[in-house]
């Protein structure tokens, strides 16, 4: 019963860390290398930007809309690395975010914003939809609609 | 007659695209007015004795702006006697985010006890004739006889935690180097921050 215990306990600690996943932008290349056929739409964002907080839901729907397709709905925090346990994670909970959830571990921003995007400023939200055809990056927010028609129109 | 519509055309679109792109590095500043949060309308031309300005988009809400608020003091403590003051604007519409109102403008700067002084752009004019994106966005210039150039757009450094071993103080480098009569080493960085909050419709 002990044990059946700790292996639930440790189930659920685990599924709870393993909700934000540090990401270097290395690996999140590979995988898009790797995605094939997969178009990726990654938002970036932070817990304490409230225009990012307000579109987080629009990603959620276009996620649900698309699980049959190949489409993966990425969310990279551009949250400080201090606020994961603190501030990112409890929100990741408290909002109940389905989708795959990062939080950037990348130290320089002059190096990590001009390699997602020479064009993107800084400002946030932003969001990239990649897959290994095409690259489109927005500096922007983003309706319910607008996500759908810039996925559907994407060349 | 056609040549000359389509040149008069050509230069109409070359100056919207202007001023939405926003000043680049080496342009010269067109002069604003605007009211400071003690009711006095503020120009750069009020400056006589300025050899240049440090120009910072900064706001209430943003908590990158919040963390940089102390530093932007301390940037004017020290060279506003230099001659290169601060002159801070907030970019954002408080009918978008209500805590951003000139009200709130007031308050924080007496909280705060802002040295310098603190803008509202109403309509986002002078935040679009710069080009600003985010808060906290600064701009450098240098006062010139052909009138106040931009030498440096971007962060104020590179350590928005406070946390950061190789920091990097982009501001205080590039204001330095101009005052020796440089040009900045580094004449323009990226780093996250808040968007502009757009006045809607």
């Amino acid at each position: 019963m002990r044990i059946f215990f700790i292996i639930c306990l440790s189930l659920i600690t685990c599924y709870a860390t393993a909700q934000v996943k540090l990401l270097k932008l290395d690996e999140l290349d590979k995988r898009i290398a790797n995605g094939k056929d997969t178009t990726y739409v990654i938002n970036f964002w932070a817990t304490w930007c409230s225009p990012c907080v307000a579109e987080l839901p629009n990603f959620e729907k276009l996620r649900l809309a698309n699980l049959k397709k190949p489409v993966k709905v990425l969310l990279v925090s551009l949250d400080f690395k201090s606020k994961l346990q603190k501030e990112v994670i409890p929100f990741v909970l408290n909002n109940k975010i389905n989708a795959e959830v990062f939080l950037l571990n990348e130290p320089d921003q002059q190096q990590y914003i001009e390699r997602i995007d020479k064009k993107w400023s800084g400002a946030i939200p932003a969001t990239l939809f990649v897959n290994e055809k095409t690259r489109h990056f927005y500096e922007k927010e983003f309706t319910e609609k607008e996500l759908n028609n810039t996925l559907l129109n994407l060349k | 007659m056609k040549r000359l519509i389509l040149m008069a055309f050509m230069l109409i679109s070359g100056f919207a695209f202007a001023q939405t792109d926003g000043y680049k590095v080496g342009d010269v500043v067109k002069d604003f007015s605007l009211k400071n949060v003690d009711n006095k309308m503020i120009s750069l031309a009020d400056y006589k004795d300025a050899k240049g300005y440090i120009i910072v988009f900064t706001c209430n809400t943003c908590p990158v702006a919040k963390a940089y608020q102390a530093r932007i003091s301390a940037l004017n403590a020290t060279y506003a006697a230099k001659g290169y003051p601060v002159v801070a604007i907030n970019p954002n519409d408080a009918g978008v985010v209500p805590d951003e109102s000139f009200q709130k403008m007031q308050a924080l700067a007496s909280e705060k006890k802002f040295n310098f002084p603190y803008l509202l752009d109403p309509d986002h004019v002078v935040t679009k004739q710069f080009g600003a994106t985010r808060t906290p966005h600064v701009f450098v210039l240098n006062k010139t006889d052909n009138g106040n150039v931009v030498e440096y757009i971007g962060a104020i450094d590179n350590d928005p935690e406070e946390t950061n071993s190789t920091k990097v103080e982009y501001v205080k480098n590039a204001v330095n180097e101009l005052s020796i009569g440089k040009k900045p080493a580094i004449a323009s960085t990226k780093a996250v921050g808040c968007s502009i909050k757009w006045k809607k419709g």
